[in-house]
């Protein structure tokens, strides 16, 4: 038997870097920074084998406060940047840090394409809902009504959910977490670095000085447990303070059921994480507290792995590709690189 | 050849298909150069044509160079004006440099061909027409209200009618092809016949036709006879007197190919990232004409070339910065309108210090501009289209043959600068094709790329690395200084995945040495100037001008890139004929040469031909405060030597 190859053992504390953090004091970004260290010191993996990359925004400084590698680019863009140092380097762990800003308004374009394409990397979109940086102008994912310096009287376009767009631009990893939740959070991190593939996961982050308590109804203990729905694979969608209501589906609509009352739990939607059909992932995605609330039954906002499955990365894809070009060509050598099929030779 | 051949103007043709028995003896006639032009609608297939002759005549030993020139529309409505499609061959028994200015024979395929095409055919020259092409419509498509073979407007011309759409078809008539089918035979007709005009072999085209559509044999078939149909009827029909024969050039000892910029470029690339042992990642958005380049490397992929077709220009660019960062050699490929997008992401490599290529194919602009023609006009752009004080090294090749060189040369200043760098190259050159001397392995340039294996300080106080003294003051500890620069001021290149050199960079300012994020004004500044010093240093591994010409001449002509060999030409030309003339061609322009002062004060008058309205002009006069004079051409086409000579003249008048 071979000698045990020790793993390198990391504390939290080991991803600390010695600048100093310039975020608010009270910001959510404080919380994700420090189950983010606790995630990755869990997974064995060495330090310099991790990237982050990033783009604009309070969120976008997160890699200089992380002890790995780590590129702080240009606004909207760090998909293409982290899809290019996979290319390149496909042996890196490679997390995305976005905001609603930089990756859903001027960088929804990367993301999509990032996320179809299927490239193995994390992408972490910390939804404050909020423009942090520029001080306080209302996002794509600002709710309808949302009074900020450019929407006086209130926000009047429609919001983006982001765990839509990202189903619909077949992401084979899509999650929901919340900054205060840290249990959680540090189980949805793990369970995204171990996907292969592109993940994506969007983190309620609350923005103490221009969006202050936007998700208080998620974050309250006293009313959190009946506004989410804790998805686990392969159980009921049960939620509730008493855990007394569901999700059910009739027809092709879900509704919300109280359980012995309307149905039994076996009537209940079955949360499947690994199903390759996104449809159902899609209607969860779809339930919103804001626009909910009033209704008689309100749908819960679900947190958790939505989806999660394995398909082939475009790295793999890449490198098939160009395994075939050489099974059937062989490994290009310089001296043929040059060769034409009509060259000509002058003598002297 | 004496103009009263041109008594043939007008001459009619039988209508037979090569029914001769008796053998016609041709006069032969041997000349130096020969340039023709293939034009036709863009379905006529005139680019296949005009790269078959090209492919003929280099194998035959010619010197080549070749002009293709399309229309933005892929198909624009048939027999239009707008439909008119191009291909210019020169090929000559002695060196040539450009695809020549005046047409000795021109073969047009339709009206709109003749109207766009005839005015750079020379007097006397050869015109071959297919007359099957010229009824009404035909004529109205082109807005001519008389037909030109009736009205006496081609009386300076040997004009040769050929019922070209009906040989071809009675050519192919036994292949059972459709009408369609039958008709796009007619491009192998006028080769065959344009074959016999110049004396050249058929096997090269006939050894394609079988290759390309070997799946179909009726089309190998009924190509083959449309190409022998065109060729004997040449040989049979005594409307062509003469042959014309060109000789080998003399052209040193090798193994030669034809070659385009675009391919050149591909090779160059491949061959430099094979020489540094890196993977080549190219990025790119599909843009005329700079996508021959991203098709040619997609083709490469057993080298190990990663392609990325981006979803857009920021991400191409985006790709291929992450792929430096990742320790690739990244490079992106577009035209002007697409380095607009990448601008902000160049100042990104700029200041993180990262390896790029960024291929500018450059075409008619501003904005869309003109997609598929040339021109010179996105220097400025390149040396200033940022935000800040933004230096950004430039290289231009100068002719088809020197996009190789020079991509190769780009990707030696990117690696070894630590630095962002453009390759100028145009759409002249781009889709221009001549012979290629396959380079030997053994003395490709060296390129020598190292990455940090390991911390490279025993920790650090403060800024002032120049003076070396910072560094002792160290805290002892072994560390990685991402900005701690050598002797060029490049910085050193840490891969991602090495231990102990995990560093953090961004677009921030930085402090110099640790790369820190630093605001102190002192601080920027030093940067600002340091990065710019890092640009400059490339001169120092650059070779000098050569002044080639009359050393002492009064007049000194100046070009870059692209316009090479028409400046060139022009310039033996004007030479040969007793005039004084030197001649300098930057190929890198930012930085210019060590010795660019030195030589631009040597002359008194200063000519500089660009197809911009004067953007070298504006940069030498502005850094070195000399006399330089424009020749501005901005018509999406290459200059024509005699323009050139035209402007010596009067400067020495």
């Amino acid at each position: 038997m071979a000698a045990s190859v020790s793993l390198p053992t990391l504390k939290p504390d080991d991803f600390k870097t010695d600048q100093e953090v310039r975020w608010c004091p009270g910001c959510g970004d404080y919380s994700i920074l420090a189950q983010m260290k606790k995630a990755l010191a869990s997974l064995g993996l060495p330090r310099e084998k991790i990237a982050f990359v990033s783009g604009i925004g309070c969120s976008s400084r997160f890699p200089y406060y992380m002890n790995t590698y780590g590129f702080h680019t240009i606004h909207g863009r760090a998909p293409t940047f982290a899809t290019g140092l996979r290319l390149a380097n496909p042996e890196l762990q490679v997390w995305v840090v976005t905001g609603d800003g930089d990756g859903l308004s001027i960088g929804g374009n990367h993301l999509v394409h990032a996320l179809r394409r299927n490239v193995d990397i994390k992408v972490l979109l910390f939804n404050n809902e909020i423009y942090g940086l520029t001080k306080g102008q209302y996002s794509p994912a600002s709710r309808l009504g949302t009074s900020s310096k450019t929407s006086p009287g209130g926000s009047f376009e429609t919001p983006v959910k982001p765990l839509s767009l990202a189903l619909a631009a077949e992401a084979t990893f899509v999650a929901r977490t919340i900054d205060l939740d840290v249990q959680h959070m540090v189980g949805i991190l793990q369970k995204a670095a171990a996907h292969k593939g592109s993940a994506f996961v969007e983190i309620y982050q609350n923005c103490k000085i221009f969006n202050d308590g936007v998700f208080e109804y998620a974050t309250d203990k006293s009313v959190k447990s009946d506004n989410l729905l804790y998805l686990e694979h392969g159980k009921p969608m049960i939620f509730g303070k008493d855990k007394n209501r569901g999700i059910r589906l009739n027809g092709i609509k879900p509704e919300v059921v109280e359980i012995g009352k309307d149905c039994q739990i076996d009537d209940l939607l079955t949360h499947d994480e690994s199903n390759e059909d996104a449809t159902l992932a899609y209607l969860l995605s779809r339930f919103a507290h804001d626009t909910d609330k009033d209704a008689v039954k309100p749908f819960p906002e679900p947190v958790g792995v939505y989806r999660n499955v394995r398909k082939p990365t475009y790295e793999e894809m890449l490198d098939g590709r160009i395994g075939d070009a050489i099974a059937k060509k062989g490994k290009g050598k310089i001296e043929d690189l040059f060769k034409a099929e009509d060259v000509w030779t002058v003598t002297e | 050849m004496s103009s009263e051949q041109g008594s043939l103007a007008g001459a009619t043709i039988p209508g037979a298909n090569g029914s001769s028995n008796g053998h016609h003896s041709h006069k032969r006639e041997t000349v130096d150069a020969v340039t023709i032009r293939f034009a036709g609608d863009s379905g006529d297939g005139m680019q296949l044509a005009g790269t078959q002759f090209t492919n003929t005549s280099a194998l035959a030993g010619n010197d080549i160079a070749t002009f293709p020139d399309f229309p933005a529309e892929i198909r624009a409505p048939a027999g239009t004006l707008a439909g008119v499609s191009g291909f210019q061959v020169h090929f000559s028994a002695s060196d040539i440099h450009t695809p020549g200015d005046d047409l000795d024979a021109l073969i047009v395929m339709n009206p709109a061909a003749l109207k766009t095409n005839l005015k750079d055919l020379r007097a006397g020259g050869i015109l071959i027409v297919n007359t099957d092409n010229f009824g009404v419509s035909d004529l109205d498509k082109a807005r001519y209200k008389i037909s030109p073979l009736e009205d006496g407007s081609l009386k300076g011309y040997r004009v040769v009618r050929v019922p070209v759409a009906k040989l071809t078809r009675e050519s192919v008539a036994e292949y059972k092809l459709s009408p369609k089918e039958a008709d796009r035979c007619k491009n192998f007709f006028a080769l065959g016949l344009v074959y016999w005009l110049y004396e050249r072999s058929t096997e090269v085209t006939l050894k394609w036709i079988r290759e390309k559509f070997a799946k179909n044999p009726q089309y190998v078939n009924a190509n083959t006879a449309a190409l022998k149909a065109g060729y004997n009827y040449g040989e049979t029909v005594e409307l062509l007197p003469v042959q014309y024969q060109v000789a080998k050039a003399k052209i040193s000892p090798g193994t030669y190919r034809k070659i385009t910029g675009n391919e050149a470029a591909v090779l160059g690339l491949v061959a430099a990232a094979h020489i540094a042992k890196k993977t080549l990642v190219y990025g790119s958005y599909p843009i005329t004409p700079a996508s021959g380049i991203l098709e040619g490397l997609a083709e490469l992929r057993r080298f190990g070339v990663k392609t990325f077709q981006a979803e857009d220009e920021i991400a191409a660019i985006g790709v291929a910065i992450g792929a430096s960062y990742g320790g690739a050699i990244g490079i992106t490929g577009t035209s002007g309108p697409g380095v607009c997008l990448k601008s902000e992401a160049i100042n990104l490599a700029v200041m993180t210090e990262l390896p790029l290529v960024i291929v500018n194919v450059q075409r008619g602009g501003p904005s869309t501009g003109l997609p598929t023609k040339t021109e010179q006009s996105d220097l400025l752009q390149a040396m200033f289209g940022r935000n800040g004080d933004s230096p950004v090294a430039i290289v231009a090749p100068q002719s088809p043959v020197d996009c190789f060189d020079m991509a190769m040369e780009a990707v030696r200043i990117a690696t070894q600068f630590m630095c962002p760098i453009f390759y100028l190259s145009d759409g002249y050159i781009a889709n221009g094709s001549e012979p290629w001397k396959l380079p030997e392995i053994a003395k490709l340039p060296k390129l020598d790329v190292k990455n940090a294996t390991e911390p490279n300080s025993n920790g650090w106080g403060g800024p002032g690395h120049e003076t070396g003294d910072e560094e002792a003051k160290g805290a002892g500890k072994a560390t990685f200084l991402p900005y701690k620069r050598d002797e060029f001021l490049a910085r050193p290149w840490a891969i991602p995945g090495t231990p102990g050199l995990e560093h953090r960079i961004g677009g921030i300012e930085k402090q110099d040495v640790t790369g820190n994020i630093n605001y102190e004004p002192a601080n920027h500044e030093h940067m600002t100037h340091t990065r710019a010093k890092k640009i400059e240093n490339i001169a120092l591994t650059i070779p000098d001008l050569e002044v080639t010409g009359d050393q002492d001449a009064e007049l000194l002509l100046v070009g870059w890139g692209g316009t090479y060999g028409s400046i060139t030409t022009a310039v033996d030309r004007v030479r040969k004929r007793g005039l004084k003339v030197a001649q300098v061609h930057f190929r890198y322009l930012n930085p210019m040469p060590k010795n660019t002062e030195a030589v631009l004060k040597r002359f008194k008058k200063i000519l500089v031909p660009e197809l911009n309205s004067g953007q070298l002009t504006w940069l030498l006069r502005a850094k070195y405060l000399a006399p330089c004079q424009a020749m501005s051409k901005v018509q999406g086409k290459p200059f024509l030597v005699s323009e050139i000579e035209a402007a010596i003249e009067k400067m020495l008048k």
